[in-house]
């Protein structure tokens, strides 16, 4: 699950990391009293932020300054409701301009491949780290935390080193270490700071002063882990779920809606990717990826039929279920169960092997539905019945 | 010989009592392989299986009563890890975790810890590893494979199945297959398993199921070509049409910043030379177009 920007500073801010001052302003109106809040505080200016679920917001014009609260407030009114890659502006973050002296990266990620917890540290910070790592990859510093220890100080202190923060050695190392905490304390599969930045600021004397802070946050928890959070599934924000996401996230099935015609319905995530792509190998475009997971009783297997359903654009249906804790016969009852209640007629493609399947053929056969032997041939009826629903309509 | 389970597998099933754990020891039982003890913690003193499987409290126990050399796990997520540490700590050399939704986090240490006892861990979120004929530990339907020299190594359940299956129907029989599992933080890789394939002399043909996400896949291929050359190899890439950016089912199975694509590993795959299959039903032919001869 990936969190608002706002929401990834708040954890770090409760693990101890420094993070300048913010308010989410969901008008234009709370847009200004924030900026107010801010500028009587002594900022010069206000920075105004989309909050978005995707990169790239400040080259889609999703970032802005503001120095005045009218020019907060019709700033912030440009921002909301604008359309950043297909998703709606529906809040902004306020918080006051940084003056900044440098920009770093650092962020902390699962590393499959050593199978432990990976530091990367940069001093090129503000720009992606997938550019830096294809420009220049020797401008990466890489550290691997201990499995059990985590993240150790003279490893912290030879990234703050290597990425030349040793202005602020203290701040880095604890920054780093912080990076690793919140990770644990969240069980987030990634925490990244871009741009982590050295700003100058204003001492209550007056007299400037430098700090390093967190001035972006990006935080992606770990799905598996998110019952002992409960607290975080709050965060999960509801304008960013589509409805049907929502609903098959409830009902125990994994779905992903795409932008074909043919509705798939699979045992097995790796199964559901492969039929995926034998429909578009016979000249279809799959309408999204749908998990029933393993030992599926009829009931879900009517509920994610629905789901299928509920998208306009799908015309034809194949189901794939290679039955090993999963039971054909019970997949069979569920369909002709749902085919019963359903309200527009699709055609349907059933492939049904493994346990179960000869009761299940003779189920189908009753019901008059349409079958498939093996999984090329599946697909292929099922691009020809969507073909057919194209050339009749 | 295959590799990971054989004849000489000597099963301990943690979870035996549970559902899950109960339904498929037995289906090891029937497959032949042999169930020696089981351990629910709290129900020492028990017997499984129609009283012909002996149930401990640890697996110390369970080890020194029934020297029990391999495991397999069906503990619920949130006490899998610490079941894995236990089965290394307790002297099992190979472990199955077939638990799915373990946080990654959590298998870290876990991961590190068996490392340290010298044991090898299958998984987790993995169907197992049968070696047809001799032994099956884990959950893939014995029904689907054929005695023979095919090795087959995949990160699904049943999508591995279903590549089984085609070979089986094309006459291609297997020395072993493993799944390896979907999750991002697993104990043997693809490249751990074509290792043990390489030294197996009774593999003489290799089946590798990939899907997007991580660079698993492309690090075990380039071994491969170097060390494999000779051997007949096919491939399957699952997750050509996924959309960038989301999980599709496993949670390793992500393209993220352009990197974990199918095509990076078809490219991979084709260079160490092995013929990538656009269907799990082309894998016979394929393999046969390789050289192999059954």
């Amino acid at each position: 699950m990936k969190l608002q920007e706002a929401d990834a500073k708040s954890l770090l801010v409760a693990q101890g990391l420094p993070v300048p001052d913010w308010s989410v302003a969901h008008t234009a109106d709370e847009a200004r009293e924030a900026a107010r809040r801010f500028l009587d505080a002594g900022a010069g200016k206000v920075v105004i932020k989309a909050q978005v679920l995707v990169g790239g917001r400040g080259k889609a014009g999703g970032v802005k300054l503001a120095s005045s609260v009218g020019e907060a407030a019709d700033v912030a009114q440009s921002i909301l409701g604008m359309d950043i890659k297909g998703m709606t502006v529906r809040k902004v973050l306020v918080g006051p301009a940084a003056e900044i002296v440098k920009e770093f990266y650092l962020a902390a990620l699962v590393d499959r491949a050593e199978r432990g917890i990976l530091l990367m540290g940069s001093a090129e910070g503000g720009v992606e780290i997938e550019q830096i790592a294809a420009a220049n990859p020797d401008a990466i510093i890489r550290r691997h935390a201990d499995p059990t220890l985590g993240l150790l100080d003279f490893q912290a202190r030879e990234l703050a080193f290597a990425m030349g923060i040793e202005k602020h050695l203290k701040a880095a190392v604890a920054i780093a270490k912080g990076l690793v905490a919140t990770m644990r304390a969240y069980d987030a599969d990634l925490v990244e700071i871009n741009p982590l930045a050295i700003v100058l600021e204003r001492a209550p004397g007056g007299e400037p002063i430098e700090r390093l802070v967190c001035l972006d946050a990006k935080v992606t928890l770990d799905d598996s882990a998110l019952a002992r959070h409960p607290g975080l599934e709050d965060l999960r924000d509801p304008d960013e779920e589509a409805p049907e996401d929502r609903e098959a996230r409830e009902a125990g099935l994994t779905f992903i809606k795409l932008d074909g015609t043919i509705g798939c319905m699979v045992n097995g995530a790796g199964l559901a990717m492969a039929t995926m792509d034998l429909v578009k190998r016979a000249g279809g475009e799959p309408a999204n990826f749908l998990d029933i997971g393993g030992g599926a009783r009829s009931d879900k297997v009517a509920h994610a039929m629905q789901l299928i359903l509920s998208d306009p654009k799908v015309d034809a249906i194949l189901v794939n279920i290679f039955g090993g804790i999963t039971r054909g016969d019970e997949v069979a009852h569920g369909l002709i169960e749902a085919r019963a209640q359903q309200a527009r007629d699709v055609p349907m493609v059933v492939r049904i092997v493994g346990t179960n399947a000869a009761e299940a053929a003779a189920l189908l056969e009753q019901a008059h539905v349409q079958t498939a032997a093996t999984l090329d041939e599946a697909a292929e009826k099922a691009v020809a019945a969507s073909h057919g629903a194209v050339a009749r309509s | 010989m295959s590799i990971l389970v054989g004849r000489d597998t000597r099963l301990l099933v943690q979870g035996i009592t549970g559902r899950e754990g109960e339904f498929h020891a037995r289906a090891c039982q029937a497959y032949g392989t042999d169930v020696v003890a089981g351990v629910t913690p709290g129900k020492g003193g028990q017997r499984a299986l129609d009283g012909t499987v002996p149930v401990f409290d640890t697996v110390a126990e369970a080890v020194a009563q029934t020297g029990a050399n391999t495991s397999l796990i069906f503990v619920p997520a949130a006490g899998a890890p610490d079941a894995v540490m236990e089965a290394a700590a307790g002297g099992i050399g190979t472990i199955f975790c077939i638990t799915e939704g373990i946080p990654a986090l959590d298998m870290i240490p876990a991961v590190d810890q068996v490392g340290r006892h010298g044991a090898r861990l299958i998984g987790p979120n993995c169907p197992g590893a049968t070696s047809p004929g001799r032994a099956k530990v884990g959950i893939i339907p014995g029904s689907v494979h054929r005695e023979g020299r095919v090795g087959v190594v995949s990160r699904s359940g049943t999508l591995t199945y279903e590549a089984v299956q085609a070979m089986t129907d094309a006459g291609l029989g297997q020395s072993t297959c493993i799944g390896i599992g979907g999750d991002p933080i697993i104990g043997t890789t693809f490249l751990d398993a074509l290792q043990l394939f390489a030294e197996d002399p009774e593999t003489e043909a290799i089946v590798l199921i990939g899907e997007i996400g991580g660079s698993a896949e492309e690090t075990a291929a380039a071994w491969a070509g170097e060390h494999l050359r000779d051997v007949p190899k096919a491939a399957f890439i699952a997750g050509r049409t996924a959309p960038e950016g989301k999980r599709m089912g496993h949670a390793g199975a992500i393209i993220s910043g352009g990197a974990g694509t199918a095509a990076s590993k078809v490219e991979a795959l084709e260079a160490a030379g092995f013929r990538v299959a656009d269907s799990p039903t082309q894998l016979p032919a394929l393999l046969r177009d390789a050289g192999y001869r059954d």
